[in-house]
């Protein structure tokens, strides 16, 4: 197990392990802020005073306030550790169930085959065929009436978007793989269906998943901000969210109020591209044909001098 | 081998059948999304505004007190007529939204993609021909990077530094301006031209520039990574090589044959982000206050009204399909081994 | 006919015409990996002269064609070549890279193996003349490199009308023509052909050997014809040389070597070939050996039928035997009297199982 795990870093050298090992850096960062957040930030994620001073409205970076406080007189730093947490738990979230709804889907669907594969293989051709922001945009609108502007809202809005890719790649393999000369000796063996999917073809199909799984999830980042900044996203009063403090930076930014609109956006800038560079770090480590061949120097041995010309020896 | 024979009117016409259904599931999908939501569209819209009578009116005016089949008949006949229905909160015909709003956002995307191909292409052309040097990682770290950077927050950024020097920065177009220019093809760039307005010309390209590089800087980065991966392939090349045996300087060998060759695919490509432009124009717009579609969509998400979000939301599905079948049918007419 | 090297070896300028075109002397191209240097060639000596055509023949993976391309500088990064190559008398590994371009099209050519791809598609056929003859004779005008060309082409056989044409409207064949025609336009006075003729079918194989053979009578163009294919050997080429493991094991005069064949490979080699009097397979068992740790000694003493514990041992050194052929083999040594002080034990038979565990290795 640990060996797996390693294996990326073996596995890759030079620039490869540098981007999977930068980005994996910068996103424990981040993973420290959202596991410790009520520890790390020195004020709640809507906290407006503190021992009775309140906050001031819109102040620039200060030794109270390091990255200044905003127009709801929230203090940014907190806002930004806090946010962390946010956006980790209702990303994760939303893969975790994308995953676990579309690999068995996919997995069933290239299995079974017939019409039923045909029919969600459109269908989800055509959700993916969909700009994902404008998915996310109905779902989040359609689950905000019901489920208020929360976290699992939001999370839901973003599993949807993600199902076809699970489905599409575990079925592409699964279809690839169900024709296998293994499979058909199983089978010949008598194996029931479930454990030919289970056993044989789980394995192959679960590669893929973890490059795919981490570059969803920077997607899925850039997404939830974008619909908090639209509005659609999660309440100030209910956590902590970069895209909605950056809507409310809106209104200032031509007023030369940068502090408001640099923090929250240079933390999601951050953990996207973390996420985005061990997703292909890890791409490089599970893909061998993109690994760029070392080519070593090369050290020749000076020429050896021709040994003595025996009887009828030549030297060409 | 004979050159390649593929009928192009055949491919075309495989081409449409293949997105009629895909339309079709994505308009039921959006109508029926919107109709599972539980509470009343109508007053989730005005509710507070109109009396019960005026609002029970309006749904009978709406259609939404029949049957679900009926709707949805009505919805797919309306669709095909390019009639979008109406919007609940101020009721005005969703196609006069798209007519009034279009023009801004396609000139805001065509003006993107400029900036994304004149940033982009030369770009990736450098980072692929320096290969793992410097400038090649400082690149794709640009690329990288604009890719996540939240647009939104680009386009702040931008605006806070240039806002200073007096630079417009929200809007289409100066007040004046849009008084004074009539709308003929409801394109506000196209109309300054076409009445022969210099100053008012000027004054709309001028508002278009933070927009357009801030929607462009972030399809850049998709252009830098493919034209590099492509010139990296076409550099190792068989005609390369040959190339080289017949001794051409290795100048032109890069600019001859593998530049111009690794651009071939970049039409595809630029098919491929439209579902992408689509989500950014949204945001994009929002953050100028640029009088788009994408920002009615906002606006109208915000008044909760269904029609309008049902209806624009169909309009964007429907257009990235068209779009995306357009350049698939260019790129069979480029390159015949397509079409097969 | 085989010259002796005390008659020909080359002064350091410029030697007169009867001089070789091209002198190699043990030259090496290896290649760095991450397991260590893989030494594609490893010391490879050779005379070509005016008008003559060698044949390079052997194995998958035995380095001809690296021999090919790093006789014209075409190596890929990461490759070191080392020893010495005159041609007429000018050594070209001491050339810098701004000569080693000059001449290459004009002195040094390359045919390649699938002519389908070799060409720009983006470029007319025209275009691809064009650039050639303007990179070597800047000033050229129009006129004269269409005139060039479509001589170039007639004599290729290819008619006037093609010349606009675009690659992808000719076929195989044809684009393999034109490839020669394109190598040839400017007259090098060496060329080398790796595989011309792999990629295509039987019937024009013919065509293009014929072609190749006569470009010796047409241009007196000296050809190092690399192939696996035994039968275009017999047919066209002057000598033959036979490789294995990044080295030369025998070379002389074609007829000589396939009717009295010195090294135990080119037997092997030889009649493994299929022919309409075949009655059996006969295959060389064991695979290709592993380029980056050679086996000791003699590099094909695994898979030898005639291995002797020296083999094992001690490279054998080239020598010329009876009939004109060089060739380096002990038992080839042994048989023609060249060493009498090997020591009994020296020369007992490698056993079986020696040979198969070499074999696993």
């Amino acid at each position: 197990m640990l060996k797996t795990l390693l294996a990326p870093f073996r596995n890759t050298s030079g620039l490869a392990r540098w981007i999977l090992v930068a980005g994996l850096l910068i996103t424990a960062v981040f993973l420290v802020f959202a596991i410790f957040a009520p520890w790390v930030a020195p004020y709640g994620f809507n906290q407006v005073s503190a021992n009775g001073h309140p906050f001031p409205k819109m102040a620039p970076p200060s030794a109270d306030h390091w990255l200044g406080t905003n127009d709801q007189f929230y203090d940014i730093l907190s806002r930004v550790i806090w946010g962390a947490r946010t956006e980790i738990v209702v990303v994760a979230l939303s893969v975790a169930l994308a995953v676990l709804v579309g690999v068995p889907l996919g997995l069933m669907s290239g299995f079974v085959g017939g019409w039923t594969d045909r029919t969600l293989v459109l269908l989800m051709d055509a959700l993916y065929a969909f700009p994902s922001l404008l998915l996310a945009i109905v779902f989040a609108f359609l689950l905000q009436g019901p489920l208020g502007g929360g976290i699992v809202a939001a999370a839901l809005a973003l599993t949807a978007i993600y199902i076809p890719q699970y489905f599409r790649v575990v079925r592409s393999t699964t279809v690839s793989a169900r024709e296998a000369t293994y499979v058909e000796a199983a089978r010949a063996i008598g194996a029931r269906n479930g454990t030919i999917m289970g056993r044989y073809l789980f394995g192959n199909v679960i590669q893929s998943v973890p490059v795919i799984g981490t570059l969803n999830a920077a997607d899925a980042i850039s997404t939830l901000a974008a619909l908090g900044f639209l509005g659609l996203g999660i309440q100030p009063t209910q956590a902590a969210e970069w895209g909605y403090d950056l809507s409310r930076a809106l209104d200032d930014a031509a007023a030369g109020i940068w502090w408001t609109a640099l923090w929250p956006g240079l933390a999601i800038v951050l953990l996207v591209t973390g996420l985005t560079l061990v997703g292909e770090g890890l791409n490089e480590t599970v893909n061998p044909t993109l690994r760029k061949r070392r080519l070593r120097k090369v050290v020749m041995p000076t020429r050896e001098p021709s040994t003595a010309l025996a009887r009828g020896e030549v030297e060409v | 081998m004979s050159a390649g024979s593929g009928s192009l009117p055949r491919y075309i016409g495989q081409r449409v059948l293949l997105v009629i259904p895909m339309i079709l599931i994505l308009v039921t999908l959006v109508f029926l999304l919107l109709r599972v939501a539980p509470g009343d569209p109508v007053t989730a819209a005005v509710g507070g505004k109109l009396d019960p009578q005026a609002i029970a009116l309006r749904r009978h005016q709406l259609g939404l007190d029949q049957p679900l089949y009926v709707q949805y008949f009505e919805y797919l006949k309306n669709v095909v007529t390019f009639n979008f229905g109406h919007t609940i909160s101020d009721n005005r015909p969703i196609i006069d939204v798209i007519r009034d709003n279009g023009g801004a956002t396609l000139t805001l995307t065509l003006g993107a993609f400029i900036f994304a191909l004149a940033i982009g292409i030369p770009l990736g052309l450098i980072a692929g021909r320096m290969r793992d040097t410097v400038p090649d990682v400082v690149i794709r770290i640009f690329g990288v990077v604009t890719y996540a950077a939240p647009i939104f927050w680009t386009g702040l950024l931008l605006v806070i530094l240039v806002a200073p020097s007096g630079w417009p920065t929200y809007d289409i177009a100066s007040p004046e301006t849009k008084f004074l220019v009539h709308p003929i093809t409801h394109v506000l760039l196209l109309d300054c031209i076409l009445q022969g307005n210099i100053p008012a010309t000027l004054d709309v390209l001028q508002h278009h520039l933070l927009p357009c590089l801030t929607l462009g800087l972030l399809l850049c980065g998709v252009f830098i990574r493919l034209v590099r991966v492509n010139l990296l392939q076409s550099l190792q090349g068989d005609y390369v090589e040959a190339a080289r045996a017949r001794g051409v300087p290795e100048k032109f060998v890069i600019r001859r044959h593998a530049f111009r060759n690794a651009l071939v695919p970049v039409i595809t490509v630029i098919g491929l982000q439209v579902a992408l432009t689509m989500a950014g124009a949204v945001l994009t717009e929002k953050t100028f206050n640029w009088p788009g579609v994408g920002n009615q969509l906002v606006t109208y998400l915000d008044a909760r009204d269904y029609n309008a979000v049902q209806g624009l939301v169909t309009f964007f599905a429907v257009v990235v399909i068209i779009v995306s079948v357009l350049v698939d049918i260019v790129n069979a007419m480029i390159d015949p081994r397509v079409r097969y | 006919m085989e010259l002796r090297d005390e008659d020909v070896r080359p002064a350091d300028h410029q030697a007169g015409s009867d001089g070789p075109v091209i002198d190699a002397r043990d030259l090496r191209i290896w290649y760095g990996t991450e397991r260590g240097a893989v030494r594609a060639v490893d010391g490879v000596s050779f005379r070509l002269r005016k008008g003559e055509i060698l044949g390079l023949v052997g194995e998958s993976g035995c380095g001809k064609s690296t021999l090919g391309r790093g006789l014209l500088g075409l190596l890929p990064a990461g490759a070191k070549m080392d020893g010495e190559l005159r041609y007429k008398g000018e050594d070209l590994l001491a050339l810098p890279p701004k000569q080693m371009f000059a001449m290459r099209g004009s002195e040094l050519g390359m045919i390649f193996q699938e002519p389908l791809t070799r060409l720009n598609p983006l470029m007319r056929i025209s275009q691809h003349f064009e650039e050639t003859l303007k990179t070597h004779e800047k000033g050229i005008s129009k006129q004269e490199m269409q005139r060039r060309a479509l001589e170039a082409l007639r004599v290729m056989g290819i008619p006037p009308t093609r010349y606009r044409s675009y690659p992808h409207e000719f076929s195989g064949g044809m684009r393999q023509r034109l490839m020669i025609a394109l190598a040839l336009v400017l007259r090098p006075s060496f060329v080398v052909a790796d595989e011309p003729t792999t990629a295509l079918d039987v019937l024009v194989e013919a065509q293009i050997i014929r072609i190749l053979h006569d470009l010796r009578s047409t241009y007196e163009t000296s050809l190092l014809l690399i192939t696996h294919n035994l039968g275009i050997i017999a047919e066209a080429c002057d000598r033959v040389a036979v490789m294995y493991a990044g080295e030369i094991v025998e070379i002389g005069d074609a007829r000589e070597v396939f009717s009295n064949p010195k090294h135990p490979y080119t037997r092997e080699l030889l009649r493994s070939t299929i022919s309409l009097s075949t009655t059996g397979l006969n295959y060389i068992p064991g695979a290709p050996p592993d380029l980056v740790e050679p086996p000791s000694g003699c590099h094909f003493h695994p898979r030898c039928p005639d291995a002797m514990e020296v083999c094992r041992t001690t490279h054998p050194v080239m020598r010329q035997m009876p009939g004109g052929t060089r060739t380096q083999c002990w038992a080839a040594d042994l048989a023609n009297g060249f060493v009498d002080d090997l020591t009994e034990d020296l020369t007992t038979p490698l056993t079986r199982e020696e040979i198969s565990v070499a074999d696993e290795a």
